[in-house]
Order: structure tokens, then sequence, then C-alpha cells
């Protein structure tokens, strides 16, 4: 409710001016900066290749980022994610001891998706649960049943054409998976800036109530955005398996805190309303940057993560010091 | 002038730093473990750092991620490829899954070997084991034997009737049983590898043959049940226990005279050797193929059996003289 004082100016500022002092500027002179430390710090960095190896580094988590935002947005979160990629991992593996092709593959990977986004949005909508409650719940449930089919074993004996989606390349140095990210950029910002469904999610994010009284079929909406983000984990459960090669139950352990935190990194309010797919983008950038820049210096992992929660930290914090300035100085 | 000196030193220094790592030391091999701050693996590099030493040209790159996943060493992977270096050798987390990424170095000219825990054979040239099951197998009754001169009764303390590893090192050791006279195996019972049950098993073992000089056992639960039983029977110096196990578990057993010596691989040969090999498989001093030798510094040479796969040593045998060392390693 009172989200909504909050985010109605007082007055307006000129749109040069607020696009300056916006988080996505924020985060693209974060970006640059990481660039230039990064192709000062290694003689390796400036590279076509090594630039492109490392955009591996973030697009799996991105294509599932992108889909979370608008969830978060929404004022909901799907924390079963990462556990979603595993199950379908393991049905696309158990499919291809069948014998099943790349098409059929890729048709069972994004179903099993489907179907595991939709059971999630059955509970939080029909059934009227809190989303953080049920997909912390569908996080141990779908990662379980891969262990209980896989146990200590692994899948392999991929077809050789479905190493396409996680190693191949469109043209030059662009990988399918950057392709493919760049692609689906371009439509969540569509699909959240320009139609009339972005614009129901914002208005479920900032009051569900006020959305529901205003026409907007608030469930239908949300029922859509976790069959979405199903689908974007079996998009990403389709990179993978096929940059592995293999499916273990273990596979992409952790991912969901990485998305979480990619989305909150690309100025998405984690209580909803506010946020956009530009901001997500530039947080992949940011966080495959630095993971990459500090790679290449052979800093250990452990640094790595606190580097991360440095920045985001410090991301978060900037700006409120940095409107706190603005207005004191309008 | 002296402005004009210190400008001129500090350029300098500026551009050592920035060219520094690359010009320091020609070959650069990178020591990639399951994950970082593990006893185990922070010894092997302690080994590894002792061969670049001797080698005089080489750089030591020890990383690896900070939880052990797949997805964690592969981005490590792309990190050491975008830096050219000369060889890879990794201790893997998935046996699978790494193959698509270690292939792609080896496509770029980086020489690739697996030590410790292995990768699929199409993603490595070749494997290190630490031992094989025909030295495991002479070692655990040598080291009883060492201790008995004049020869006596000695029983086998097991983990499970169907462990694989168990069994095959019991079948080789009663292989070599030959080279052993005097040395009388009575009898093997099993401890299931849990601690109270090895415990009782082994105080029946005393019971049932009051003659028995030494208590073997193959596993690092059975090793440290038994060495209780007989200091709580009051058979130290009565009756030897020996067998395989760790250090850091051992080292009570070691001190009060339960264990007058037991055997397992030592981490630090195992660094070493690794480096050795990798060195002298990226200058084309040898070639790893079935059959080959290649030689492995102090270690001495390592033969590769017809999947590429080499053991490197007798496992290390661990007492008073340098438990001190190792208790704090593993």
């Amino acid at each position: 409710m009172n989200n909504t004082v909050q985010t109605m100016p007082d007055h307006l500022r000129s749109p040069f001016s607020s696009k300056v002092k916006s988080w996505e500027t924020l985060l693209l002179l974060v970006a640059i900066g990481i660039f230039i430390l990064n192709s000062f710090s290694s003689p390796y960095f400036l590279d076509a290749w090594n630039l492109s190896d490392a955009t591996f580094n973030f697009t799996e988590k991105a294509m599932i980022a992108f889909a979370m935002a608008l969830l978060i947005i929404s004022g909901e979160i799907d924390l079963s994610v990462a556990s979603i990629i595993a199950l379908a991992s393991t049905a696309m593996g158990a499919a291809a001891q069948f014998g099943a092709g790349t098409a059929e593959l890729v048709f069972v990977g994004l179903t099993v998706g489907i179907c595991c986004g939709a059971f999630n949005a059955l509970l939080v909508t029909v059934m009227g649960l809190p989303s953080i409650v049920v997909t912390i719940g569908t996080m141990s449930l779908f990662r379980g049943i891969s262990y209980i089919v896989l146990g200590d074993g692994s899948y392999r004996g991929y077809p050789e054409d479905f190493a396409f989606f996680g190693q191949g390349y469109v043209g030059w140095v662009i990988s399918f998976e950057l392709a493919l990210f760049g692609g689906l950029a371009v439509f969540y910002w569509v699909l959240l800036h320009k139609t009339n469904f972005g614009r129901a999610v914002y208005t479920i994010g900032n009051n569900p109530v006020a959305a529901l009284f205003s026409g907007i079929r608030v469930q239908r909406v949300k029922f859509i955005l976790f069959l979405l983000t199903g689908l974007m984990s079996g998009v990403a459960a389709v990179c993978l398996t096929s940059r592995l090669g293999s499916t273990r139950p273990s596979i992409g352990v952790g991912m969901e805190l990485e998305v979480v935190t990619m989305v909150v990194l690309g100025g998405v309010s984690i209580l909803g309303g506010s946020g956009s797919i530009v901001g997500v983008v530039l947080a992949a950038l940011v966080m495959g940057l630095m993971t990459f820049g500090l790679g290449l210096l052979n800093v250990p992992g452990i640094v790595m993560s606190i580097f991360l929660g440095l920045l985001l930290i410090g991301v978060i914090a900037l700006p409120r010091l940095w409107s706190r300035y603005v207005s004191r100085t309008e | 002038m002296r402005a004009m000196k210190k400008l001129l030193t500090s350029v300098a220094v500026a551009t050592a730093l920035i060219s520094g790592t690359a010009d320091a030391a020609d070959k650069r091999i990178a020591i990639v473990v399951k994950a970082l701050g593990i006893g185990f693996f922070e010894a092997a590099a302690k080994g590894a750092e002792e061969a670049a030493a001797e080698l005089g040209d080489v750089e030591i790159i020890y990383t690896g991620p900070t939880d052990t996943t797949a997805e964690g060493q592969i981005e490590v992977i792309n990190a050491l490829i975008a830096q050219r270096v000369d060889a890879i050798a990794i201790s893997a987390n998935d046996t699978d899954a790494l193959v698509p990424a270690l292939k792609k170095a080896m496509s770029r000219g980086i020489t690739v070997i697996s030590w410790d825990s292995g990768v699929a054979a199409e993603g490595r040239s070749m494997h290190l084991n630490p031992s094989s099951n025909a030295l495991i197998g002479n070692m655990i009754v040598k080291l009883a034997a060492d201790h008995l001169p004049e020869g006596g009764d000695v029983a086998v303390l097991s983990a499970t009737t169907t462990s694989t590893n168990q069994n095959i090192w019991i079948e080789e050791m009663n292989k070599v049983m030959g080279d052993y006279p005097g040395i009388n195996v009575v009898g093997t019972v099993y401890g299931d590898d849990l601690a109270d049950k090895s415990y009782r098993e082994a105080n029946g073992l005393m019971q049932t043959y009051p003659d028995l000089r030494a208590i073997i056992a193959p596993t690092s639960v059975g090793i440290v049940a038994a060495a209780q039983a007989v200091a709580d029977a009051g058979k130290i110096g009565e009756v030897n226990v020996t067998g395989l196990g760790l250090p850091s578990e051992m080292a009570g057993a070691i001190e009060s005279g339960a264990s007058k010596s037991f055997a397992i691989w030592n981490p630090i040969d195992l660094g070493y050797s690794a480096t050795m090999l990798a060195y002298n498989l990226s200058q084309g001093v040898a070639e790893a193929k079935p059959g080959a030798e290649i030689p492995m510094g102090r270690m001495g040479s390592l033969t590769l059996d017809d999947k590429n796969e080499g053991a490197m040593a007798d496992p290390f045998v661990y007492d008073a003289s340098n438990i001190e060392q190792f208790k704090s390693i593993f």
C-alpha cells in the first residue's frame, strides 16, 4: 500500500536528468568500470574469443532472470528454478537413453519446465499459498525426484547435434546461448515495457487489490508468470545439459540464488512493483564480467563471492545515498 | 632530474606489474582441485610448488571453485583457457560434465591430465591414480609383516562383504602371501564400516585367536575402531593394528602404540607427480599413449596402461616419524 505513496513523485523531473540519475545508468557505469579494470589487470581480457567464452558464465542464469524479474515485480518469487533444471535435464537424459532425437529432447526439456511451472502456479494461485513457501518445497521435490531416478549415476550419450545449444556458434564469436540471451532480452523488454500484460504486472506488484478492482485478472497473470519462469528454466536446462553433455542430479545446484541476485542487482525491487529488463541485462553483464575478470587473475572462488556480495550491497546502498543527496540539492 | 627518474621508475614498475605475470615464468601449469580449502588439496598444491621449484621455469596456478560443482570447475577452466596456460591438471568433480570444456582446452593446445578423481577418457590425455589395487594389496600385508620378523597370526577386519574396493585389495593381498612366509591369515571379519560393529569384531578376533599378532584393516573406519579395541583390551605391543587410514584420525593410535604404521596416498607426492607429468607432456618430453613411460622427477616414472591411466606409487607409510607433519593436513 505505502509502495504507491512512495513511488508517486511530488514533482516531475526532466526526462534527461531522471535518466542520468537512474539505476541503469549506475549499473552501466559499474559495467564499464569493471570492463576497463579488467582490460588493465589482465592481458588476456580483451580478446573476442575469451569474451565470448566469458558469456557462458551468465547466459543461462540470465534467461531465467528475465522471467524471474517479472515474477518478482508482480510480488511473487520462484526458488525452485535450479531444481526445475535438474528435473528437466534428468527427463531429457532418460529420453536420450530411449533414443530420442534432438528435437524430442528439446520438447521434453521445455515440457517438463512448463509442467513444473504449472505445478508451482497451481499451488500459489489456486490454493492461495505463499510462493516463497511453495517454491522452497518444490525446490526439494523436483531435485529429489532427480536424485531418486539417478542416485549417484549420470546420463550420457546425448545425440551429437544436441551439443549445438550449449556449445554451438551462430556466427563468428556469437554463441547460440548469447544470441538466445539477446533475443529473450528483447522479448521480455517488449513484454514488460510495451504491453498491457507488462503494465498489469507492475500494477499487481504495487497493489494487487487495486489491480483486481481495476479489472486485472491477478491470478491469471501470476499463473502465466510462473509458467514463463518454468519454461525459461526448461530453456536453461536444455542449454546447460547441452553444454555439459551429461546429466547428474546435482546439475545447477545453488543457481536460484544467483538468479535472484542478478534480478535484485538489476534494480528490481524485491518487494515488487518496480524494475526493468535493461537493468537485469546490465546486472548479468556486471556479474559475468566480474567473475570472468577475477577468474583471469586466478582469484579463489570464495574471494569472488565476497566481491559479489560487496557489489550487491554497494549497488543497493549507492542509489539510496544518491537519491538522498539529490533530494537535498533540489 | 630526480622527478624525471622517479617518473621513469614508476612507469617501469607499472609496466612490470601489468606484464609481470606473463614474463616471470614461461610455463604455467594449473592445478585445478574439487574445491579450495580442503587440506588434502592444499597439501597437493605444496607438492606442485615443490615440483615447480625443481623445474625452475614453471609457475603454478592453484585454483578451484568454492563448492564441489562441475559448473564451478567449468568457469575455472574457461578462465584458464583464456589465459592460455600450458597445462591443466585437474581433480574432477564430475567425470562427464567437464569433458566438453576440457576438450575445448585441448583443442586450443593445452595439455590436460586428470589426477586423484578422473575425467572420462575423451576429456584428458591421461589419468594419474594415486596407487593401484595390486600395490595396495601388497602394502597392507607388508605393513603387518615388517613388524613380525618371526611371523605370526594376523586377521583382516574389512568393511562389508560386498565392498568392491576392500574385496579387490584382500584378493590382491592373498595373491602375494607367498612372499611373506610365516605370516598366517587366520580369518577375515566384517565391521560394515560402522565404528561400533568394527570395534566388536576386533574384540571378537582377539578372543578367538589368543596368538593374534596383527589386525589388518584396509578401511579408514575399521582401522580406527580396531586400534581403540586393542588399546581398551590392554594389548598394545602385543597386537599391532595396520591397514589404510587417515593421519588425522590415526594420530592417537600411533602415539599410543596401538598402531605402529599404516598407509594411504600422500597428497604432496600426488601434487608433485601431477605437475611433473603435466610439464613433461606439455613440453613434448613424452607422449600420453598406452605403454608410454613418463618421467615424474623424484617419484620415478609412470607407465600408462591401455586406458592411458597410471598408478603413481605404493601407498605412503605413516608412522611415529611423520604423523605429526601429516595429521593436520588430512
